[in-house]
């Protein structure tokens, strides 16, 4: 292990716990729309007139629990994320940020100057532009990490400020649509975080200078199966982030029938009808028929995601078994494998998640299980990720033979399967391998 | 003799109390049973909140009497516009008690005054959530003892959403007009819109549950319209 690698270490871990913190994050803003919290702050960056940090706790009451917490999470969030920006782009990126912090600084204090109405907003952002100057304050002399993973640590760096805009934007502005679009961008934070995991670890790295020695490949038919599938449930999640901000409660009570029906009938007197017969305990938004489409949209995509995944899972564990079979007894194909293995767990989440929709419907959207919707759905679209990245990365099977060039020897598919330590692949490939393919 | 004379008091009578104008009164009965209401657990459950209700609180989609005397109606005229008094209108007044709204169902004229009072030790957001345009969205704070807040409306709409995000189950529904010729059935199923002009008018009774039903009036000099009017339980 030379010392880049050592140092990469710690990274690797904080990039991690960054990852971590942000699923957390997700989750809490689950738990604001699940509750209708979303509104339960009226003013922000204050948190009814008081700076959010100094909000007493005898106040955390109802929504504003939720809000509140989610409001405080996500301001460390961001801090992690500054930090990490000013890790991943190592000593160079010390100018940028000075310079960034510095014009935030300056711009928040303007703003705060122009008179009480700005102050809020003004205080916020000088904030912010403190912490960035922090950032740019630390002196370590870190090289930046491999590319393009300091480009990734400024997308996160402006993602996650766009991502406080907008949070504080849907609630002074009343915009649902705002709420959809940070809903949905909060899933790719996550997803570009997990990447940020992936590219830090030492699994990727050793795969990676192994494919360089042997060339990767282009890409098989399963990548685009899977950056398909990714789609797919990025659309999905759309959809959902939709769905969860018109604040309508279920727009269709009963599942797998619709109305009792397979189609629910959607003209206007139906609607009526269905809206009159609602007796809503909470507040919520007469339903219309776009929302009964909406959802019957959802049903139908989570269907083809399913079936998506499953050929995904499918084609990789063929892949697998194809390559294993290639190698012989020796294990070479580890990188395959592990591909394999981690489909498989991304369709038993799809599983999951597949069954939390459903079980949404059946608890009348119980705030619990409608929260852990939202946090499967976020993991659904990492893993997808992950595995989109790894297939594109993998040689095409016509090649995954090729890669043991130098069989025994330091340098190839052997010394990286030696050297693929463990997140996925510590266990040996089971026998019953086949009965997952068919 | 006698008729004569009781006629012309009450001729008399009418005219003290408006000489151009009526009063249209009447009745509201609900027919069919309705459905049972709903446990507000959430409410009962607040660490807060729940402290302030001995018993479960329920919600009250149908108010319903006895003998099916319907509450909670909103009653106005179709056809009038531009009539609103507005700000020189007396408030019309909403408390938040135990926390829920009182009145739930409310009718303002446009730009008229709806005072939002908080007689809760907890706070609440007052969050009003209009979808005609013209009528803004807006969301107040209100801490235990703070000071009462306002809220007006520019335009006609019915049934605008108040809500308290705060805690999920408080809604209220302020029906705006821009006229004063509206009213809300009591709990004994009554209404009265006062000093109607003499005309044709449509009536219309619309309860958040029930729906709505209409009935063709006249108003006539002096004299008070009555109605009787029955809205069927969904
Ligand atoms: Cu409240």
């Amino acid at each position: 292990m030379d010392l880049a690698e050592k140092g990469s270490r710690p990274l690797h871990w904080f990039a991690f716990l960054t990852a971590a913190a942000t699923l957390v994050l997700l989750g809490i803003g689950g738990l604001v729309t699940s509750h209708g919290a979303g509104m339960a702050v009226p003013d922000w960056p204050t948190t009814y007139g008081y700076n959010m940090f100094f909000f007493p706790f005898s106040y955390w009451m109802g929504g504003i629990f939720y809000e509140h917490s989610h409001r405080l999470v996500a301001t460390l969030v961001g801090v992690l994320v500054v930090a990490l920006t000013r890790w991943l782009g190592g000593r160079p990126s010390r100018l940028p940020l000075a310079i960034i912090g510095g014009l935030e600084l300056l711009a928040g204090l303007a703003l705060g100057a122009l008179g009480p109405n700005w102050r809020g907003a003004g205080h916020f952002l000088a904030g912010i532009g403190g912490v960035v100057l922090l950032a740019a304050a630390v002196w370590a002399r870190n090289a930046p990490a491999p590319r393009p993973l300091p480009l990734l640590g400024w997308v996160a760096f402006f993602g996650v400020q766009i991502q406080g805009l907008l949070g504080g934007l849907r609630v002074v502005l009343f915009q649902d649509e705002i709420g959809i679009f940070h809903a949905t961008l909060a899933q790719l934070f996550f997803l570009l975080l997990c990447l940020v995991v992936l590219l830090t670890s030492r699994w990727w790295r050793t795969l990676a200078a192994a494919l360089s020695t042997v060339g990767g490949g282009p890409s098989s038919r399963l990548s685009w199966w899977m950056l398909a599938a990714t789609a797919l449930i990025l659309f999905q999640l759309m959809i959902g982030a939709t769905m969860r901000h018109q604040h309508a409660g279920l727009a269709i009570p009963d599942f797998p029938l619709a109305y009792g029906k397979l189609w629910p009938a959607m003209d206007a007197d139906s609607v009526a009808a269905y809206n009159q017969q609602r007796l809503e305990v909470t507040a919520l938004n007469p339903i219309t028929a776009f929302q009964i489409g909406l959802q019957m949209t959802h049903r139908l995509v989570a269907l083809l995601i399913l079936v998506a995944v499953g050929v995904c899972a499918a084609k990789a564990w063929r892949l697998a078994r194809r390559s294993g079979r290639a190698q012989g007894a020796v294990a070479t194909n580890r990188p395959v494998q592990s591909l394999a293995r981690i489909s498989l767990v991304w369709f038993d989440l799809i599983l999951v998640q597949a069954l939390l929709g459903a079980a949404t419907i059946w608890s009348n959207k119980a705030a619990d299980l409608a929260t852990a919707h939202v946090i499967f759905g976020a993991l659904s679209l990492a893993l997808g990720g992950i595995v989109t990245v790894i297939s594109f990365k993998l040689p095409a099977p016509a090649q995954a033979g090729l890669p043991v060039l130098e069989p025994g020897g330091r340098q190839g598919w052997n010394a990286t399967a030696n050297a693929m330590s463990q997140p996925f692949s510590s266990r040996p490939l089971p026998s019953g391998a086949a009965s997952h393919t068919s | 003799m006698k008729r004569h004379l009781a006629l012309a008091a009450v001729t008399a009578l009418a005219s003290a109390f408006a000489a151009t104008a009526g009063d249209v009164v009447g009745t509201i009965t609900l027919k069919g049973t309705p459905p049972k209401e709903k446990d507000i657990t959430p409410l009962k459950e607040d660490p807060n909140c729940g402290k302030l209700h001995t018993a479960m609180p329920t919600t009250k989609f149908y108010v319903v009497g006895a003998k099916g005397e319907l509450a909670d109606v909103v009653v106005s005229l179709e056809g009038i516009s531009g009539k609103s008094t507005g700000a020189s209108a007396k408030p019309v007044v909403m408390d938040q008690k135990n926390c829920i709204y009182v009145p739930q169902i409310l009718a303002v004229q446009t730009g008229q005054k709806l005072v939002v009072k908080n007689s809760d030790p907890v706070l609440h957001n007052v969050h009003s959530v209009p979808t005609v345009a013209g009528n803004p969205e807006d969301n107040k704070a209100q801490m235990p003892g703070g000071a009462d807040l306002t809220f007006s409306f520019p335009k006609a709409e019915e049934f605008i959403k108040f809500k308290c995000d705060v805690h999920p189950w408080m809604f209220a529904w302020v029906s705006v007009f821009d006229h004063p010729y509206f009213a809300v059935s009591g709990a004994d199923g009554t209404f009265k819109i006062a000093n109607v002009p003499p005309g044709k008018y449509t009536l219309k009774a619309n309860h958040r549950k029930a729906g709505v039903v209409t009935q063709e009036i006249e108003v006539k000099d002096g004299a008070p319209t009555t109605v009787a009017l029955s809205l069927d339980a969904k």
